[in-house]
């Protein structure tokens, strides 16, 4: 044994591969079945994709650095199911490019964080967090309100998005701006919008303010559809409802 | 430096920088047009070009460098990039004393949007992770690839393409966090085009890499080298795989991650824990299995010991990553082989450790008098307890308590402190020296002072972490009489509030004693140069074969 490593610590070249050979073999027995196993991810043929304006604030909660203190993943233990609600399930970030599962909680889990709170409350904690909750220690995003959406290009992000899986189709991309803004402008023509998205499409002035379409906007709608996406939570073990 | 250089080496740097001045231009005029935060990062590439530019005009017209020059290392580079890990640390250092306080103290902020938390973040693990750990594996491994190869780099020009790329890529994510470009990947936040910067420069590197060792006049590789060329591949793979994306344009910074969901998790844990297995781990073992017998003056314990080891690590922690997603949505057969591979690592890991520790018989009088040598022999003694606990950490039961936590947080700055920044220290302090040809370092006694700092520093870091981790994780998990839930999130929240403090101070004096460092070595480099390289620190020539 150590008499044949003998020989290969001698060939610079057969030593990369065989590094190269010796890593690789993890990496391909726990990723690549991940891809083709059936089991690895639930179905949920209703299942909905983010609206441009739920889009929009996702980004900026990537932006802004959000999945460092907060998880988007409720484990299957039971005082995180009591806390948050039903354990995350594979398939409600099927969409997400990247996932948000996170690895600290500095801050609560948000997986289900949608329709927990009000508007204003969310649109008053990231204007200044400490307003609601004294003791916390989170940014102040205030400036989140008075920035406009740059939501000209967000086509292009749906256009990347089904690229890579996420099934938006041609009028949805073509839309999307428009979109982005008849979402957090509900006085508008928002039929389009919820003919495309759903009935379901929450359609509101999400901050509160019906001047602008902001980033608060933007966020405070994304923050509100989380965990709202899919029912798979909703069908008991088995599948179909009991009769 | 330039002076270095051959007029024909010159001209090829004039060559791409300009072409890279273009490159940025052509960035700042796109990202101009959709007001996308891509036209800062353009002007930043334009700039940097230019400011190298001007370096290399300036010492443009200097004669050719003598025949001379094959009789000696090349060290140049390695002396640019040491200064400039050291710089590093001291930035990466700063932002993360700053978030410290900041979780302590959420106002100690200018209210502005690039210094929240969030931004600052990636700011402090990216400049202490990639700018001071990076450039200090690239300039110590030039350093140790020519010594035990007794053969120069390969070329001249090569070794300067990797500093100095590396560090623009370096500059382009840190100063791409500030502005809010990210992609949210733990560790693996720049966005595409840095990101296939990064690997052009890699790939030159592991090129550069190979060369030189085909150059060697040493029979054998010496297992310093095995390390650094495994880091150098594997971090290579991992950094290609975990960044596939396709950008929303050409034209702007944001681009969506090719996976999603479960894959996107799975890649993105197999990336983060095999970065610290290659990067923060396996690079710096090269470090340590040259500097540590080198500043001893003793041979590696085993050369047995060695090879299990290196295989071992090879090996095994490529499986570990799935532990990170214990209980998730992850499936529970990968959780379970990365508990399984995780635990069996410790062998290889302890292996590793003991080799450095048994090297030091019959030396520890030396580990008693020079500060150097106790940096990494700390550092030894650091790796095999990081490695104890992470194991102990992947366990699924332990897991279920620290996951989400603080104690993660200790864990992994018990590796980060204690092991990659002590063998760094211990490694710079000792190369210092030989490469500025100065007879020693500056100040011993500032050595000293270093060490104690540092070591205080990490202790009460630890400390703090492993208790705000742990009642965190309790308090999340405790039930009343009633069977509630006993604490509110912001119960457990206000409990951390004296360990944030105390982490804080920890880290402060970490950073204290890194400036220390900084004045240290460069007194040194002030000082008057000695006598010349002995003849064993010269390679040998050029027309004797390799040994192959």
């Amino acid at each position: 044994m150590f008499g044949t490593h003998y020989r290969i610590e001698r060939k610079s070249v057969v030593l990369a591969v065989a590094i190269m050979v010796v890593a690789s073999i993890g990496g391909l027995i726990e990723i690549a079945p991940l891809f083709t196993i059936d089991e690895t991810v639930e179905t949920d043929p209703d299942m909905r994709v983010y609206t441009p304006l739920e889009l929009a604030g996702r980004n900026i909660y990537i932006r802004e650095g959000c999945y460092a203190c907060h998880s988007q993943m409720i484990r299957t233990l039971q005082d995180e199911v009591e806390r948050y609600g039903h354990y995350s399930l594979a398939v409600e970030s099927k969409y997400d490019h990247p996932m948000l599962w996170g690895s600290k909680r500095t801050g609560p889990d948000l997986a289900r964080i949608g329709g927990k709170y009000s508007d204003q409350w969310h649109t008053a904690h990231l204007n200044n967090p400490r307003d609601v909750v004294p003791q916390s220690i989170m940014p102040r995003y205030h400036w989140l309100s008075e920035t406009e959406l740059q939501a000209a290009h967000l086509g292009d992000n749906l256009r990347a998005l089904r690229k890579v899986g996420v099934p938006y189709t041609d009028e949805m991309i073509a839309n999307a701006p428009a979109d982005a803004m008849a979402q957090a402008s509900p006085d508008d023509d928002t039929a389009g919008l919820a003919k495309r998205y759903g009935e379901a499409t929450q359609i509101r002035y999400f901050d509160g303010d019906k001047r602008t379409v902001s980033e608060m906007d933007a966020l405070v709608a994304y923050l509100q559809v989380l965990g709202k996406l899919s029912d798979a939570t909703q069908v008991p073990p088995g599948g179909k409802q009991a009769p | 430096m330039i002076s270095g250089l051959t007029v024909s080496e010159r001209q090829l740097g004039l060559a791409i920088l300009v072409a890279l001045a273009f490159i940025g231009l052509a960035m700042a005029a796109a990202g101009a047009a959709r007001a996308d935060p891509m036209q800062a990062h353009g002007f930043i590439v334009l700039l940097f070009s230019l400011g190298i530019l001007c370096v290399l005009l300036k010492g443009y017209s200097a004669p050719e460098p003598p025949e001379t020059r094959f009789e000696s290392y090349y060290d140049d580079p390695s002396k640019v990039g040491i200064v400039i890990a050291m710089l590093w640390a001291v930035f990466g250092m700063f932002i993360g004393d700053w978030v410290a306080w900041l979780l302590a103290f959420p106002d100690l902020t200018f209210d502005a949007a690039w210094s929240s938390f969030g931004r600052l973040r990636p700011a402090h693990t990216t400049g202490v992770i990639f700018g001071f750990g990076g450039n200090a594996l690239i300039a110590t491994s030039f350093h140790v690839m020519q010594r035990t190869s007794r053969a120069r780099l390969a070329d001249q020009f090569s070794p300067w393409f990797v500093l100095i790329g590396y560090n623009l890529f370096c500059i382009l994510a840190v100063s791409g966090y500030f502005m809010g470009i990210t992609q949210s990947k733990e560790y693996a936040e720049p966005e595409w085009y840095a990101d296939i910067w990064l690997v052009i420069v890699w790939v030159t590197y592991l090129l550069l890499y190979l060369r030189t060792l085909a150059g060697r006049k040493e029979p054998h590789i010496y297992v310093a080298n095995w390390y650094y060329l495994a880091f150098i591949l594997v971090v290579a793979i991992l950094h290609i795989v975990n960044n596939l994306a396709v950008p929303a344009s050409f034209a702007g910074a944001k681009s969506y991650s090719l996976f999603s969901g479960v894959q996107d998790a799975m890649t993105q844990w197999w990336y983060g824990h095999n970065a610290v297995a290659f990067f923060l781990t396996a690079g710096f073992l090269g470090m340590m299995y040259y500097y540590l017998p080198k500043r001893a003056e003793r041979p590696i314990y085993s050369y047995r010991m060695s090879i299990i080891g290196f295989w071992g690590i090879t090996f095994f922690y490529m499986w570990a990553g799935s532990h990170h997603l214990h209980y998730t949505a992850l499936p529970q057969w990968v959780q379970t082989l990365g508990m399984t591979f995780s635990v069996m690592l410790l062998v290889p890991s302890w292996i590793a450790a003991a080799n450095a520790l048994l090297t030091l018989n019959g030396a520890w009088h030396k580990v008693r008098d020079d500060a150097t040598l106790r940096f990494m022999m700390m550092a030894a003694v650091f790796y095999g307890l990081s490695t104890f606990e992470g194991s102990f950490m992947a366990i699924r039961s332990v897991n279920s308590l620290s996951h989400y936590t603080d104690w993660t947080i200790g864990h992994v700055h018990a590796g980060a402190m204690g092991w990659v920044a002590l063998i760094t220290f211990g490694s710079i302090y000792a190369v210092v020296p030989w490469l500025w040809k100065r007879e020693r370092i500056h100040s011993p006694a500032l050595v000293e002072v270093h060490f104690w700092l540092a070591l205080a520093g990490t202790l009460i870091y630890v400390f703090a972490m492993w208790n705000s981790g742990i009642i965190q994780g309790l308090m999340w998990r405790t039930y009343n009489d009633s069977g509630t839930l006993a604490y509110s999130f912001l119960d457990s929240m206000i409990a951390m509030h004296p360990y944030y403090v105390a982490r804080a101070i920890g880290g402060l004096l970490f950073l204290i004693g890194a400036i220390v460092g900084c004045y240290n070595i460069w007194m040194t480099i002030r000082r008057p140069s000695a006598t010349p390289a002995p003849s064993s620190d010269t390679p040998l020539p050029t027309n004797l074969q390799p040994a192959e």
